[in-house]
């Protein structure tokens, strides 16, 4: 019945017992126990293509808080099986490729699964959530995981400066989408997606809608890696070649488009939405590609041309999305949803044959021991297999037949001319420059396929300049990009059964309307006649060999933008600014003198509470209501008193912490007369167990020494004191007489019947509250463990002995 | 801490059993009367801390060879864990159940799954106070 929660948690399940694994079987590479994960799980997901094809949904709802609305839901249609699909498919051969990538002895790989597990799991818990809370809860764990494994290789500096990058980029979208899905949910009184789309047509007028449009694709646009946030992606390549194969092609960075296209029934038809999503896309597209030429390291010529695929992919879904605009009966609208569909295919076929070529690139780095393409040259005979599928590979990427980048790619200029024939939102002005914009940029993608290809697998072999001997790959390694390249070929052959079973269903779930109506209907066709789409492809070709022909006569053109003025040295130059004016704040106030801290506290305390206090009006002393004062408790509060002015003037630490300790008993006697037995018993241990840590402290601290002040400073303190006395005296004093709310103790006069417990503050602690009180069991967990570390680190800065040494 | 402390360790090795049972005891009646795992665990804490005060830390150690941390975190993952078996049943997070069992000699009596969070909360008291001072009092 939860077989989709399951699924979501196996790998987070499977992580927990890898370090195991990893330390009890040292002889087998830990990769062989991770492989059967997404495998199982990607023969349980295709399980479910023929359902799903079918046009049915599977929802399986597991409760969380469901006080709050917010429940483990997992939802699985088409747009999330697809994406599914390639998570645990392209997982499984990146699982495998790693084995024999990451040697078992030299690699903490222990620590590698299962940041790649938590990852995966990650992953398939943002496409299958339902809720939008748990979809932001996995969304950033994916964000987390990938930091990790960004970071894999630590003891580099580059990868801490990538991992940081990406961390911070995508967790600052992050938390703009949060704001613009709790938006979202105000809006609509719920946290079901499914709920949204079904009744996004009443709330297209409310004010929020478009704040919080935009907020949810700031999130989609730094995970997904579009201008102006796309500068991550480069330094992510820092990470292991897998890692890079994995998140930042396959998936992760797929997560922004799987939101755009999981939001476009809500906002699609919506002006700001089409065009932001489009121009983003356009403009992506066209800087990725531009930028992928000037690069001399292949890893990062593939990142900048997964930005610029990531960029046609967007402006596909921002095209797509107009077709909302027009009533479902109208016969543009299935004309110009086309481009969803376009979108999902190159999805789908950036997925095998992005991950087809990083893979090569990592064979090339793996057995060669560079990425230069500087020192590479002539490798095609020395490895002809990588060779083999690095041609499949960029000549699909660049839009060639007969591999299926050429399809999807001629649906793509087959979109773009149609927003010429678009008529509203103002875009017969400067839908035009769509197409041109979008071949120029296919151009140059053309372009940098051709330098992949020829500067590494071409011209002369220079093995002077190599770290290692070339040599072709071992068979594992080359098993999963094979397997990808084949799926290459295979698509462009067998196009609709890919479109049959797995792309309509998922654009059926993006443009739901249009299914329901049923007018849906395409097929995918390799020839298609000689139209403008092909006339365009010819020119790609044509123009783009002689482009690399004469590419050190236009290459100064990069040379214009320099680097002082790029995103990158904005990024580098803010971070540092921020780093060194809060570096100069904080230790201008944090002086390491515990005197100033309490200072600062009490008077933020004195001011704010009184502030405030004052501005409600909530100094209202009636004492007509209280209870008279008897005889015991008036003796027992003049003794406290007493006891607390007496402290200041103790000639010793022993002295001041044994008062302090009587104050503290008289108070449980409080307790003990009002009738709180709990907090008494609580307060008396508490007392005891804590004058008794003190005693243990100051024991061994040297002699007590009064320290000498200043007049003026004493003065300070005196006042300080009182006014936090008085303070807290009246605020004592005017709770009593002012009742802003209702009472609580109403909601638990029914505790017996509801929680079986008959002493009310247990059963508050261990089931009313019980999160509560879960959470305060960790952070004393964590405060222990503070103070233990801390006292070790110390004695270990001493010259001691750590224990166990 | 060395020092002749005859008369303290005397009164200790009787006062601490007195202390745990009565410790026992207010954890278990927590369901009905004052208690429960917080104040319990912290009486159960404060029997060892009196053991810590009158003999020295490496005999209790000795006495109990317990790893305190590791109890804590024991305890942390209980309270969790009962919150997250919750969920296994079909039921939100944290719920808490109740069956009363009929025993040969004791009759009926309820047996109430928030015992295992309270113990999951008294194991991290304990096991957090014992680390402080075990810490504090090793680092002299």
């Amino acid at each position: 019945m939860y077989t989709l929660n399951l699924a979501i948690l196996i790998p987070f399940i499977v992580a927990l017992f890898i370090p195991y694994l990893y330390r009890r079987l040292p002889g087998v590479h830990t990769g062989w126990f991770v492989l059967v994960v997404p495998a199982a799980l990607f023969v349980l997901l295709a399980s479910y293509i023929p359902t799903v094809a079918g046009g049915e949904t599977v929802l399986s709802e597991l409760p969380w808080i469901p006080s709050l609305g917010i429940n483990f839901t997992a939802y699985l249609d088409g747009l999330s099986l697809i994406l599914a699909l390639l998570i645990t498919g392209v997982g499984s051969l990146v699982v495998l490729y790693s084995i024999y990538y990451l040697s078992k002895e030299r690699e903490s790989l222990g620590h590698f699964y299962v940041y790649l597990l938590m990852f995966m799991g990650a992953m398939l818990g943002v496409v299958f959530s339902d809720n939008l809370m748990v979809l932001y809860l996995f969304w950033e764990l994916t964000s987390i995981s990938s930091f990790l494994l960004i970071a894999y290789w630590y003891h580099r500096r580059q990868s801490r400066y990538g991992a940081q990058k990406s961390m911070l980029i995508t967790v600052t979208g992050g938390i703009g989408m949060l704001a613009g899905f709790i938006m979202l949910s105000r809006m609509t009184g719920t946290f079901s997606i499914r709920e949204i789309v079904a009744n996004i047509g009443q709330y297209t007028d409310h004010t929020l809608f478009v704040p919080a449009m935009l907020l949810i694709l700031l999130g989609a646009f730094t995970k997904s890696a579009q201008f102006p946030f796309h500068i991550w992606l480069p330094d992510a390549m820092e990470a292991p070649t897998p890692v890079s194969a994995y998140l930042h092609s396959a998936t992760m960075v797929k997560a922004g488009i799987y939101l755009v296209a999981r939001f476009t029934p809500v906002f699609g038809g919506d002006a700001v939405w089409f065009w932001v999503v489009s121009i983003v896309g356009i403009v992506t597209l066209f800087w990725g590609s531009f930028t992928a030429i000037r690069q001399t390291d292949l890893k990062a010529l593939l990142a900048y041309s997964t930005i610029s695929q990531l960029g046609l992919i967007m402006s596909l879904l921002g095209i797509g999305s107009a077709a909302l605009y027009f009533d479902v009966a109208d016969e543009n609208s299935v004309y110009f949803s086309l481009a969803v569909f376009a979108a999902l295919f190159h999805l789908v076929n950036h997925s095998t044959f992005k991950g087809a070529l990083f893979m090569v690139v990592g064979i090339v780095d793996h057995e060669t021991g560079t990425r230069d393409i500087r020192k590479l040259g002539g490798l095609m005979t020395i490895m002809p297999i990588t060779f083999t599928l690095a041609v499949i590979g960029s000549f699909s990427m660049a839009g060639l037949p007969p591999f299926n980048g050429f399809l999807s790619k001629e649906m793509f200029f087959t979109s773009l001319l149609r927003v010429t024939e678009l008529s509203f939102f103002s875009i017969e002005t400067w839908g035009l420059l769509f197409p041109i914009i979008a071949w120029i940029a296919s151009v140059l993608t053309f372009v940098y396929c051709l330098i992949l290809v020829f500067k590494t697998f071409f011209g002369k072999y220079q093995p002077e300049k190599l770290e290692k001997e070339a040599h072709e790959a071992p068979m594992g390694m080359l098993i999963s990009p094979v397997i990808l390249a084949s799926l290459v070929v295979a698509f462009f052959f067998f196009p609709n059964i890919l479109g049959e079973y797995i792309l309509e269903p998922a654009y059926g779930a993006v443009m739901p309307t249009f299914v329901e109506a049923n007018v849906f209907e395409h097929s995918i066709y390799a020839w298609h006649g000689f139209n403008t789409e092909l006339m365009m492809t010819l020119g790609v070709v044509g123009f783009g060999i002689v482009l690399y022909r004469l590419l050190p006569s236009w290459k100064w053109i990069y040379a214009i933008f320099p680097a002082k003025l790029s995103l990158d040295s904005l990024y580098n130059h803010s971070l540092l600014t921020l780093e060194r004016k809060s570096t100069s704040i904080t230790n201008r106030y944090m002086t390491g003198n515990m005197y100033h801290y309490m200072v600062y506290i009490l008077i933020t305390i004195i001011a704010v509470v009184t502030a405030v206090f004052a501005y409600t009006g909530a100094f209202a002393i009636d004492t007509s209501n209280d209870a008279p004062i008897s005889i015991y408790e008036g003796f027992i509060a003049v003794v406290m008193a007493v006891t607390a002015l007496s402290i200041p003037f103790a000639k010793s630490r022993l002295t001041g912490i044994l008062l302090n300790g009587v104050l503290g008993y008289l108070l449980a006697l409080f307790f003990v007369f009002f009738r709180a037995p709990d907090l008494a018993l609580t307060q008396l241990v508490i007392e005891t167990v804590s004058a008794s840590l003190f005693l243990l402290c100051f024991y061994f601290l040297p002699e007590w020494e009064k320290e000498k002040r200043r007049p003026k400073v004493k003065m300070l303190n005196v006042f300080i004191a009182l006014a936090v006395g008085t303070l807290v005296t009246t605020i004592a004093l005017s709770v009593q007489s002012n009742r802003l709310f209702d009472s609580i103790s109403a909601f638990y006069e029914n505790a017996y019947e509801l929680a079986g417990a008959q002493n009310i503050v247990n059963a508050i602690l261990g089931d009313f509250r019980a999160f509560d009180t879960m959470l305060e069991v960790v952070v004393l967990l964590i405060a222990g463990l503070g103070v233990y570390v801390l006292i070790k680190l110390k004695s270990n800065k001493g010259g001691r002995d750590v224990e166990g040494e | 801490m060395k020092a002749n402390d005859v008369i303290l360790q005397t009164v200790s090795k009787v006062a601490v059993f007195i202390i745990l049972t009565y410790g026992v005891h207010l954890f278990l009646a927590g369901h009905y009367e004052p208690g429960g795992g917080f104040v319990g665990g912290l009486v159960l804490a404060s029997a060892f801390v009196l053991l810590l005060l009158s003999f020295d830390s490496d005999t209790v150690k000795r006495g109990m060879p317990i790893d305190f941390k590791m109890l804590a975190a024991t305890g942390a993952f209980l309270s969790v864990g009962t919150g997250l078996a919750a969920t296994a049943f079909g039921v939100p997070f944290l719920s808490q159940t109740e069956v009363h069992a009929t025993l040969p000699i004791l009759g009926e009596i309820p047996l109430a799954s928030v015992v295992l969070f309270e113990a999951g909360v008294a194991f991290a008291v304990i096991g957090t106070v014992v680390t402080i001072i075990l810490s504090i009092s090793e680092d002299v």
